[in-house]
């Protein structure tokens, strides 16, 4: 029998990565919330690969973290090996990635959400969601009902979860954990339209079956850099990873049993990650290429299961058997999980808005692989957005909205609510327009201050960022106002890094803007440098390196800005706009976008529709 | 702040006058960029609304023409904003180039509708007319889609998709190589990303060049005389460029490679070019001379398609006859002084513009005047839009090619790869400008 168990502000539905996010900051936003997960003991769990960040990936988390999130600091304490990826092609693409013990990680988080006030953990199956008289209903398995001002559903590859391997298949979550088959129904009861994705994870196997000599080791790079930019803690680097490669044998193994996928079979109707794609499929796809690389990473510190990156696979587990042992120091390897593909139902990120919220149903959220994306950091950046505002909403402040010039979070958010997505959305350093503004060493300058003013940055934090910045101001206006003389020692050092000596005095900031030159390389002449943080430094570098492309991608955002200020009434009846194109009544009344500058980016939308919505927009403002 | 638009606001027709219009908060500023008035001692700037000054206009290359401009001040003017209109002699390619100046001086070429656009944004239009201006809006913008569609079959459309997919093949290349650290990717070489570039530079300065309506309007109209052996093509040469060019004997076949000359019909400038006569001919040197003569008609924008009215026509006459007809193209029946036995019905259902002439004589040269002007005027009015839409995309190929060559100096210097790859998106961005894939900042007010 149905009983009431509660009554929150926040209701969240999943404790993944998108789920922690939006319970930790609508409860540090002084919201009363509860998050409900299938089994407590996987909360924040990495059920693909044991690592955080990445390209493009690692942006988010410094975004993430800048902004008041968790997930930074998280990876920064339970970190077993950092790398600074694309170190040599430039600032823009610079990517923190760190391999990450798993197990400590969900420690982690799960004692974070139980020792933040205001919120509540349970371990539950929510099964229905029904409007209620302030807000929304949550029924439970066990017929316990909650009610909450706002929900969040986060529910990762949950909901009506489906694995394969193989010929076989059953109903199932990640890692052994079982589905939620319920929800589907009540989600589209309340008018949600849902649709099937799939993706996978490659076999785990046991350390001491693996010959390393064989491979090609992989270490990490000291010092590490942090994610979190509160880390203050020296971190180390403990593991390494290995490096193998496939090969024409594994490639005849996989074409030979390519009819038992269940992908090549039909089997799975879901649509998998283009960008992310199972070993079978690469096969398939680059068939003239000889051998893909395989990485070899730990799982934790107190486990000897090992991640083989670059295997993901929904083929038979003896032919995943047979493969393995193609591949060089895999000879002999036991597998102690077998890889599998899960499918799964998620919505079409379509129907929110900017703010992740329901159109149609104010008050209900989706954040994470539940709106199409893929990946822990996309699932996170998603959750902290949402949560946000719905704790927002609740107390009757304006949303957040993050634009594109903010950040990755913002590119995000807008692609998935303006350009939807056909498979699961994978964030890319080429999906922003802005690269050299939206830098990782950047994030705190860009989202601190919004952080800051929506309360989730607390005043030791906001005081440490103010320093930095006036640090940096101080260090450029002495670069701009120090002029060296044309002495021996700087000429030496110029013509030793090849490039032109002076014959007058020079300014150290001409000095940086070249390429050859650097910091380190004008040490022994920079005498009154002050000690400058190295987060300083090197923003400060990049600033004077990069000064005329920023410059450029700033004019560019401050026209985006000013097209993304001219809001589109809400309940614009777009079919009744007179000028416009069919296909453009069309995707506006489904997109609904908040401004002229959301609706500019909507394929099929075009200049001419544009201008006829800002003369519509004018003689509205008249009528009224 | 909204910026300044500039547009040839008169039709693009053969006319006396022809009128610049700029409007926008900058509207006098870019004015004077490229507006000297007569008067030392005036300036536009102050200059008061309603009024005007007498002088010249000039660009890069020097002197345009002699001009009067008109000031109108915020609010007290058509679009309510600062517009200047300046009053030229007619013509498209001076229109062409003054507009070019304003362009070069710091003005946008205006978009379908932006001036009324504005003029109702600005409260100069009655609320009522909202619907229209909307409807005029979505007109034009489907007639610049329409002009786009017809560049799309072209060669230029082609090469310049070439270009932008190589450019775009650079970029994805760059960026595969970030975003996928773990999958092995070479990186693009240097010397291969320099090579695409400057692949790129080549191409776009060559499409910069074949852009320029103007020059097209100033060096003439690319006009072909076509017909069979000896029915007087070279003798309507000479009869046009007032001498003798062609070498004429009544032997057929004489003109076995292309002669060409500028001449001038009234108003308008046409580039001929006399062809070989066209038939089926066993001589090797001769078919030589014919097939060039077919692929230079193809070619032009003007066939002038000569037959002989003392004959019947035959094979080859008909069969040039329906392919020159798919041109635009005037018919001339040549050999009007002696006895015709030409089939004149089959000619004039074919053509819009017959011309009955007699070369020789020189009798009939004032009607064919006629007839080139009727059809010339024609095409310019057709290519108005064209026009318009083929300024903005000079302006998108101007600033993509800025964009190679910032990329290629970058690479130069040896700045970080993510910088040379700002600046090819930017190439990139503004060739997809052209094909009205991305909206601009063209539509911001």
């Amino acid at each position: 029998m149905r009983f009431f168990a509660g009554q929150y502000d926040v209701g969240v539905i999943g404790a993944g990565h998108a789920g922690i996010e939006a319970a930790l900051a609508a409860a540090r936003l002084g919201c009363s919330a509860i998050i409900f997960s299938i089994n407590l003991d996987w909360i924040g769990n990495m059920p693909c690969n044991p690592s955080v960040g990445g390209t493009a990936k690692g942006h988010l988390v410094r975004e993430i973290d800048a902004l008041g999130g968790e997930m930074g600091k998280a990876a920064d304490a339970t970190l077993l090996q950092s790398r600074m990826l694309n170190r040599g092609k430039g600032p823009a693409v610079h990517s923190l990635r760190a391999q990450i013990d798993r197990r400590e990680y969900s420690g982690y988080m799960k004692h974070r959400l139980e020792t933040t006030p205001g919120l509540d953990i349970l371990q539950a199956e929510v099964v229905k969601i029904e409007r209620g008289p302030q807000g929304f209903k949550l029924i439970t398995s066990l017929d316990a009902e909650y009610s909450a001002k706002t929900v969040i559903i986060a529910s990762g590859t949950f909901l009506k979860g489906r694995i394969f391997i193989g010929e076989v298949s059953y109903e199932g979550g990640p890692d052994g954990m079982f589905a939620a088959t319920s929800l589907s129904e009540s989600l589209k009861e309340l008018g949600v339209s849902l649709r099937r994705f799939k993706t996978g994870t490659p076999a785990r196997v046991l350390s001491s079956s693996i010959e390393y000599a064989k491979m090609e080791e992989q270490e990490g790079e000291e010092p590490v850099i942090p994610f979190s930019f509160e880390t203050k803690k020296k971190l180390k680097n403990q593991v390494s990873c290995h490096i193998t490669w496939t090969n024409t044998e594994t490639k005849r193994i996989i074409n030979e049993n390519l009819y038992r996928s269940p992908l090549y079979s039909g089997k799975i109707q879901g649509i998998g990650t283009r960008y992310c794609p199972s070993i079978e499929d690469k096969i398939v796809r680059f068939a003239d290429k000889e051998r893909h690389q395989v990485f070899v990473e730990p799982c934790g510190l107190k486990t000897d299961e090992m991640y083989l990156q670059g295997l993901s696979s929904s083929l038979p587990a003896d032919v995943q058997l047979e493969l393995l042992h193609t591949i060089p120091g895999l000879e002999g390897v036991k597998v102690m999980r077998p890889a599998y593909a899960i499918e799964y139902d998620c919505c079409d990120p379509l129907q929110l808005n900017a703010g992740l919220e329901f159109m149609d149903i104010p008050g209900l959220y989706g954040a994470g692989q539940f709106n199409g994306s893929s990946g822990y950091e996309e699932a996170a950046a998603q959750g902290l957005v949402a949560g946000i505002n719905a704790a927002l909403k609740v107390q009757s402040r304006p949303p957040m909205i993050l634009d594109r010039a903010s950040g990755y979070i913002g590119t995000l958010v807008d692609d998935l609510v303006t350009k939807g997505c056909t498979d699961p959305y994978r964030m890319m350093t080429s999906r922003s327009e802005y690269r050299l503004i939206l830098r990782q060493d950047n994030a705190d300058e860009r989202l601190t201050p919004i952080g800051r003013e929506i309360g989730l940055v607390d005043d030791e934090r906001w005081q440490n960022f103010c320093t930095r910045q006036e640090a940096k101001k101080a260090e450029r206006k002495r670069l701009r106002e120090t002029v060296l003389p044309p002495t021996e020692q700087l000429n030496s050092i110029l013509v030793s890094r090849e490039t032109s000596p002076v014959e007058t005095g020079v300014r150290l900031e001409e000095l940086l803007k070249r390429p050859q030159l650097d910091y380190e390389t004008l040490t022994p002449i920079d005498l009154g440098r002050p000690d400058l943080d190295p987060m300083v430094r090197e923003q400060v570098e990049i600033e004077i390196k990069y000064e005329g492309y920023i410059k450029r991608q700033q004019a560019a955002v401050d026209e985006m800005r000013r097209l993304e200020n001219k809001l589109l009434p809400e309940q614009a009846d777009y079919k009744a706009i007179t000028g416009l194109r069919k296909e453009a009544q069309e995707k506006l009344t489904k997109i609904r976008p908040r401004s002229l500058g959301q609706a500019s980016r909507i394929s099929g939308v075009s200049p001419a529709d544009i201008s006829v919505l800002i003369v519509w927009l004018n003689s509205q403002r008249e009528c009224n | 702040m909204s910026r300044v638009i500039a547009a040839i606001s008169t039709a693009a027709a053969p006319a006396g006058l022809g009128v610049i219009r700029l409007s926008g908060d900058d509207a006098i500023e870019v004015a004077c960029r490229f507006f000297r008035p007569k008067s030392r001692t005036k300036t536009l700037r102050e200059t008061e609304g309603y009024a005007a000054l007498l002088g010249r206009i000039y660009d890069s290359d020097g002197d345009i023409d002699e001009c009067v401009a008109l000031v109108f001040r915020a609010p007290h003017s058509f679009t309510g904003e600062n517009v200047v209109e300046l009053s030229c002699h007619g013509g498209l390619y001076i229109l062409q180039r003054t507009l070019r100046a304003a362009i070069q001086a710091g003005a946008r070429p205006a978009e379908a509708g932006e001036f009324t656009r504005r003029a109702f944004v600005n409260g100069k239009m009655d609320l009522t007319r909202a619907e229209a201006v909307m409807d005029l809006i979505s007109a034009g913008g489907r007639l610049a889609a329409k002009s786009a569609l017809i560049t799309h079959e072209g060669a230029l459309f082609r090469r310049m998709q070439k270009v932008c997919g190589e450019l775009t093949g650079a970029a994805a290349n760059l960026s595969a190589f970030v975003d996928y650290p773990d999958d092995d990717i070479p990186q693009l070489q240097p010397r291969e990303l320099s090579r695409v570039l400057e692949n790129a530079r080549v191409e776009l300065s060559a499409l910069l060049e074949r852009f320029d309506v103007g020059k097209t309007i100033r060096e003439g109209i690319d006009t072909v005389i076509a017909g069979r052996p000896n029915v007087g093509k070279s003798t309507l040469m000479n009869l046009l460029a007032g001498c003798e060019r062609s070498i004429v004997t009544p032997v057929a076949g004489t003109t076995r490679d292309i002669i060409e000359e500028t001449i001038r019909l009234g108003d308008v400038v046409l580039r001929l070019a006399d062809t070989a006569g066209q038939r089926t001919t066993t001589d090797e040197v001769e078919s030589i001379g014919v097939s060039r003569a077919r692929e230079r008609m193809e070619r032009a924008a003007l066939v002038l398609a000569v037959f002989d009215g003392s004959r019947p026509l035959d094979e080859d006459d008909r069969r040039l006859a329906e392919a020159a007809a798919q041109k635009t193209s005037i018919a001339i029946i040549n050999k009007s002084d002696i006895e015709q036995k030409i089939d004149e019905e089959y000619i004039k259902g074919l053509y819009k513009h017959t011309v009955v002439l007699s070369a020789k004589v020189g009798e009939g040269r004032d009607e064919l005047e006629r007839a080139v002007l009727e059809v010339s005027g024609v095409a310019a009015l057709n290519d108005t839009d064209l026009l318009l839409a083929n300024e903005r995309q000079r302006d998108c190929a101007r600033r993509s090619l800025d964009c190679v060559d910032e990329a290629i100096s970058s690479l130069s210097s040896g700045m970080t790869l993510d910088a040379v790859g700002v600046s090819i998106d930017g190439a990139i961005s503004a060739l997809l400008e052209l094909t009205g894939e991305k909206t601009t900042e063209a539509v911001v007010n």
